[in-house]
């Protein structure tokens, strides 16, 4: 064996003999998962962007008292370039887009997010009841489309968010434990004094983070798929493999700068916490991040767990193309680059 | 025969401290060398820099004729360094462990299992290191130091808070790594160990040397008392005083009758014509009245 591979085999040893170590990385986030897929509740919603597409006599022609109280949850606005619209509704910008033939209304709505989509279909539901009771029988009805997968369900979403929190989690934990225990225990020490180069010990910590996020996703994913939570991947969820490693990376980069800052292991995870968690929170990770006020949505743009949600979300459920993920993952490196060279600049070998 | 370390005027400083002040000494091929002094003296600080971890302010430092700062990656599979016990990866076994090491210097596994049977741990191969006892984890550590073959040793304070036996059984186990051939150097607080290792020694403090040399040539120079004790009740306090020299202190505390005397044999041979040798102890200058000698007897957190 070379240095590389029996690091990496001690590393993953050390990891795997720790009970409370494997429980946190994979277990304890998989718990959530189920928690918040068997308890899906209702967050509460802010106004949905509605885009009306063409003439929809149903809405131009309601009331004023109707159009109120639409008001307080929807903001209507028009537009004729419908395959845009339903682009929109797709990527999330948008949230439903509704037209009319006839005398049936057509409403698209994404299972991204099911209680924003439900909320607007409620709208629409009672509108189209209110202007039946006029003539009978029904003269509208109403056709709700998803704009994906017709089999969608909350594991849908909750899977990209659960999964990209227990990857930054699991990356950050493992490099700031590890770099503290090891100059603790002066087995860095140890190392220096010996011919093995240094990138091996680095290398070592980035190829075991990388497996455990990959392993992490394949359970994630190998749960989320029995057939009581019913996951359905989109044709391109591959494209989250590159983005799991792009994220692994950028919170070992964390990890090892929090490392790197804490004297002790308690110290050390400290910090990562006070980084992880906040910022799952931030990051839409567990709830949509729609409903926060604007200010709280500009920070949660700073986050890089921002960026690996919403290429995961892409990606796994929203069934967009490998290019669309490109910026996210390119984000995700940058922030592992800078973050990398103040690593180096505040990393030690030993105590002292 | 060559000379192993090098080291002229070596100086650094923390702050205001003057950790090491001008240090020089030399060891030779083969040599077993000790580095002693009282918590703070600078031992720590000149190995760090001797085995290249830290960069002296000035001085140099020569290892097989070659500086060891910075990281001389030529240098290092030559040398073997003892850490503290606990230098271990978490959660390994004693053979993961050593295992480990060796690949680190491409030693061969095989020459990893012997390295353990060596030190005495062939059945404690697949018990965790944190279950090895204080004894055991010295051990292996000396193994995981020696498992590439280094000509040169370093062991710092290898046998700190061992018990007695297993003290006993680390110093044979040194005294086998050097008539291996392998130059070792050792420090350590305790000054029978030193004085039974050890070929040469230096005594440390406040950043500087104040003496070397063998230990038996250091015990020799210092003008010290010989302590002879026998039973109480051979000889009466009168009659003790009676035959101690002029320079001589004699006490009796009721179980042993004291003589501190700079010439004993006078003494000796008169308590012989006496037959009044009955628990005789004769206990001359150690290792530790130099070394207290030199460093003086004030305590030192």
């Amino acid at each position: 064996m070379n240095a590389l591979s029996s690091l990496s085999r001690a590393m993953l040893l050390g990891f795997l003999r720790d009970k409370a170590s494997v429980f946190f990385t994979i277990l304890f986030p998989l718990m959530f998962l189920l928690l918040f897929g068997v308890l899906l509740q209702d967050p509460g919603v802010s106004k949905s962007d509605v885009v009306q597409i063409g003439a929809v006599p149903i809405v131009d022609q309601m009331p004023a008292d109707a159009r109120a109280r639409i008001g307080e949850v929807a903001a209507l606005t028009k537009s004729t370039d419908r395959e845009d619209a339903l682009a929109k509704v797709r990527t999330g910008d948008i949230d439903a887009v509704v037209e009319q033939t006839g005398d049936t209304v057509v409403l698209h709505y994404s299972a991204a997010d099911q209680v924003r989509a439900g909320s607007v279909r409620g709208v629409f539901d009672s509108l189209i009841m209110s202007a039946n009771t006029a003539d009978r029988p029904p003269k509208y009805s109403l056709d709700s489309r998803q704009v994906e997968d017709a089999s969608l369900k909350p594991i849908q979403y909750l899977t990209p968010g659960l999964l990209g929190w227990a990857v930054a989690m699991g990356a950050t934990f493992g490099a700031a434990m590890t770099l503290v225990t090891w100059r603790q225990k002066k087995i860095l020490r140890r190392l220096r004094l010996s011919p093995a180069p240094t990138g091996a010990v680095v290398a070592a910590r980035v190829g075991v983070s990388v497996g455990l996020a990959l392993v992490q996703t394949a359970i994630f994913i190998g749960v989320a798929m029995t057939p009581y939570f019913g996951l359905t991947l989109s044709p391109f969820w591959w494209m989250s493999i590159p983005l799991v490693i792009a994220g692994t990376l950028a919170f070992l980069s964390v990890g090892l700068l929090a490392g790197g800052v804490a004297k002790t292991a308690e110290g050390a995870s400290g910090i990562a916490n006070l980084v992880v968690l906040p910022m799952a929170f931030l990051s839409g990770a567990f709830f949509p991040m729609e409903g926060a006020p604007s200010w709280l949505q500009a920070v949660s743009q700073v986050m890089p767990l921002r960026y690996l949600n919403e290429g995961m979300i892409d990606v796994m459920v929203r069934g967009q193309g490998p290019s669309a993920v490109l910026m996210e993952m390119g984000v995700l490196l940058g922030f592992t680059a800078v973050v990398s060279i103040i690593v180096v600049k505040v990393f030690r070998w030993d105590d002292v | 025969m060559g000379q192993t370390i090098v080291v002229r005027d070596l100086r650094k400083r923390y702050g205001d401290v003057q950790a090491v002040n001008g240090v020089t000494f030399e060891v030779e091929e083969g040599e077993f060398f000790g580095i002693l002094g009282p918590n703070g003296a600078g031992k720590t600080t000149t190995l760090e820099i001797i085995e290249g971890l830290r960069q002296a302010d000035s001085g140099t430092v020569e290892i097989f004729g070659q500086s060891p700062w910075p990281r001389n990656p030529k240098l290092l599979p030559r040398i073997g360094v003892q850490l503290q016990a606990s230098a271990f990866f978490e959660r390994l076994t004693a053979r993961e462990q050593i295992r480990t090491f060796a690949s680190l210097y491409g030693t061969a596994q095989a020459e990893a299992d012997e390295m353990l049977e060596v030190v005495g741990l062939a059945d404690k191969a697949a018990t965790p290191a944190e279950k090895l006892s204080g004894g055991q984890a010295q051990r292996l550590s000396i193994a995981c130091a020696l498992v590439h073959g280094p000509d040169l040793v370093f062991l710092d304070e290898p046998t700190a808070a061992l018990d007695p036996q297993a003290r006993r059984n680390l110093w044979d186990l040194l005294r086998d790594i050097n008539k291996q051939g392998r130059t070792v150097v050792l420090t350590t607080h305790y000054m029978d160990e030193a004085e039974s290792l050890c070929d040469r020694v230096a005594i440390m403090d406040r950043g500087e040397i104040l003496q070397s040399g063998a230990p038996a040539t250091l015990v020799r120079g210092l003008d010290s008392m010989t302590h002879i004790s026998i039973e109480s009740g051979l000889l009466s306090l009168t009659e003790a005083k009676a035959l101690a020299g002029p320079g001589d202190d004699v006490t009796d505390d009721g179980v042993s009758l004291q003589f501190s005397t700079p010439s004993p044999a006078p003494l000796l041979a008169a308590l012989a014509e006496r037959r009044a040798l009955g628990g005789l102890r004769v206990r001359g200058a150690t290792l530790e009245d130099v070394f207290l000698h030199l460093t003086g007897r004030e305590y030192r957190a």
